[in-house]
């Protein structure tokens, strides 16, 4: 009988009893445990060996006049105005596209949906997530580009579909912080639902809300594939009209100098790339510090 | 009135994603009735005849992604045993931060930095090094003159993948319950036999989505493969030779794309991209359907 019962039942600490003796049990877990710190640590170094080679080499070429300068024809010298507007005009527009969308779904998901077509819209983002920059690219050109021309319209098109479901997923992890209790607050005094979320939802998470949007942009801007396809033709100088054509941004142009043997244009573009690492480092990691700022003040 | 735009919002999404599908097939159309799934095997890629095949890209493709992955899982579950697991309070909270900063290195730095001063690097120590050891290994074959190669496409990719896992897995970590562990320390296990007989087990088939999802971000990248891949034509045994991707070759020649036959066929790239995309990311929704993965991923 209980033989039987030993042998039918799962044995949940079978994988545990150790074999062999307990010196080399724990010399593997030795191992084991250096084997995890050292991984952590090849991630570390590998992150500093980026950072500091686009640092000591893009140092060298950042002055005041890189950051007003049209580039050069060709040679050494000059700057990368056009593409610093651009990229802000671009990103710019882009946020203002998907940041209103993501957050009205978020609402959406959050606050009315039930049941299935709410799955069906998550699982949607989600898919939306995994769709290559490159494909997005390639879409909008088929939608914006195609028997048109290029325009830094559709290049902010390919930015917010690529932020649209960062910004969506974070707002929704924010709304779904605010306490319940705030919304039966609202129910109980008759309030209607959506006035109760203009009035008392979102504005109690509108700070995680917007950090979110901030993480969001800097995914965004250092987004190359699409602007390739769509933003990569266009007038030398600084412009700022994103319908009347491509507009220069940093991400094209520190590919178009990887593909060229110009030692100008390397330095050049190293010093871009410190540019655009630059914002994107800090608004990351400061969006990140606030996002978790707010998060600790809705779950207290 | 503030429900109606809701509906609208969420509503575009869905037609966002059906308009993608449309536009990817629509523009593939006309090399898709051409070619059918015989461009899948097809391996010669000639613009300026007209001949187009994706077999090249297909397994240049396979070959770098999974090179990322066989090196980015075991990294990245690593560092994410490490950050939920072993490091101190005070150490988790700046190197967990650390990690997911590499995964905010736009890509076209990344592949700049790997162009300029990795694959250099590689072809003059790594390459040879590996070459002398592992040799009778067709694919470290003799090393060529430059760096950009497969391998260092590889390398980059894996660079990119790890940080996705690496948080994914340390999210999912975090999710065992500390009696189950506890459970297993007061039995005797070491630290090592907790992970292999309690955590990892209980989290497998979130890890597994992880790794598909980085798989898919592997997959899908074009720009820094494009720029450290060197855009070969030909199948090579080693991966010390240059060669391409689908990804990659549609950022390399839709900018300054031919014909019409051409484009079209880059359309049909994009496309075989497309569906790749959604199934590896389906597939990774499904696996970790108890998990929340994509939590981390928006983050």
């Amino acid at each position: 009988m209980t033989d039987m019962t030993t042998e039918t039942l799962f044995d949940p600490t079978a994988p545990l009893t150790a074999s062999g003796n307990l010196r080399r049990r724990q010399l593997v877990s030795g191992l084991a445990e250096s084997a995890a710190t050292g991984a952590a640590l090849l991630a570390i170094t590998v992150l500093g060996i980026v950072i500091y080679a686009v640092i000591a080499r893009g140092a060298a070429a950042l002055s005041w006049d890189f950051l007003t300068k049209n580039p050069p024809a060709f040679g050494s010298g000059g700057g990368i105005a056009p593409a610093i507007v651009g990229t802000a005009v671009i990103v710019g527009l882009g946020t203002l596209i998907a940041a209103p969308v993501g957050i009205l779904t978020a609402l959406y998901l959050t606050e009315f949906a039930r049941g299935r077509i709410g799955n069906l819209i998550r699982l949607t983002m989600d898919v939306l997530n995994g769709v290559p920059s490159i494909v997005i690219g390639v879409f909008v050109f088929g939608l914006l580009v195609r028997g048109h021309h290029q325009s830094g319209f559709a290049a902010a098109v390919a930015l917010a579909i690529i932020m649209l479901p960062l910004v969506a997923r974070s707002a929704q992890e924010v709304l779904l912080l605010v306490p319940g209790s705030l919304r039966e607050a609202a129910d109980a005094l008759g309030v209607a639902r959506w006035r109760s979320v203009l009035g008392v939802i979102l504005p109690s998470a509108m700070g995680g809300i917007l950090t979110g949007t901030v993480l969001a942009v800097a995914r965004a801007a250092g987004e190359t594939a699409p602007l390739l396809l769509v933003s990569s033709i266009y007038p030398n100088g600084v412009h700022t009209n994103p319908f009347s054509s491509g507009l220069a941004n940093i991400p094209v142009y520190i590919f178009n100098a990887s593909e060229q043997a110009d030692p100008g244009g390397f330095t050049r573009a190293w010093g871009a790339a410190l540019v655009l690492m630059a914002f994107i480092l800090i608004t990351s990691l400061g969006a990140r510090a606030l996002l978790a700022r707010s998060r600790r003040k809705l779950t207290r | 009135m503030l429900y109606g735009l809701c509906v609208l919002a969420a509503l575009l999404a869905v037609a966002t994603i059906v308009e993608i599908a449309y536009q990817v097939f629509h523009g593939a159309r006309p090399a898709i009735d051409k070619s059918g799934l015989g461009f899948l095997g097809h391996t010669t890629w000639k613009p300026n005849d007209g001949i187009f095949g994706a077999g090249t890209f297909l397994l240049g493709t396979v070959v770098s992604s999974a090179m990322a992955l066989a090196l980015a899982a075991p990294i990245g579950i690593s560092i994410g045993l490490y950050l939920s697991l072993l490091a101190p309070k005070g150490l988790r909270g700046i190197v967990s931060p650390l990690v997911e900063l590499l995964a905010a290195i736009p890509s076209v730095i990344l592949g700049f930095w790997g162009i300029l001063i990795l694959a250099p690097w590689l072809n003059k120590h790594a390459e040879p090094a590996l070459h002398k050891v592992l040799g009778f290994l067709p694919i470290f074959g003799p090393v060529p003159t430059t760096g950009a190669s497969i391998f260092t496409a590889g390398l980059i990719l894996t660079i990119m993948v790890v940080p996705i896992v690496a948080s994914i897995s340390r999210d999912l970590f975090l999710t065992v319950p500390s009696e189950l562990q506890d459970g297993a320390l007061a039995l005797g296990a070491t630290r090592w036999e907790t992970v292999r007989g309690v955590v990892l087990p209980s989290t497998a088939s979130g890890v597994a989505a992880a790794c598909c999802l980085g798989l898919g971000r592997a997959l899908g990248e074009a720009i820094a493969v494009a720029q450290v891949i060197g855009a070969g034509n030909q199948i090579h045994k080693s991966l010390f030779e240059t060669g391409d991707t689908l990804a990659s070759r549609v950022a390399l020649q839709f900018p300054g794309a031919l014909s019409k036959e051409h484009f079209a066929a880059l359309f049909y790239l994009a496309a075989i991209l497309l569906v790749i995309g959604l199934v590896t990311n389906l597939l990774a929704q499904w696996i970790g359907r108890r998990f929340d993965v994509q939590r981390a991923v928006a983050r």
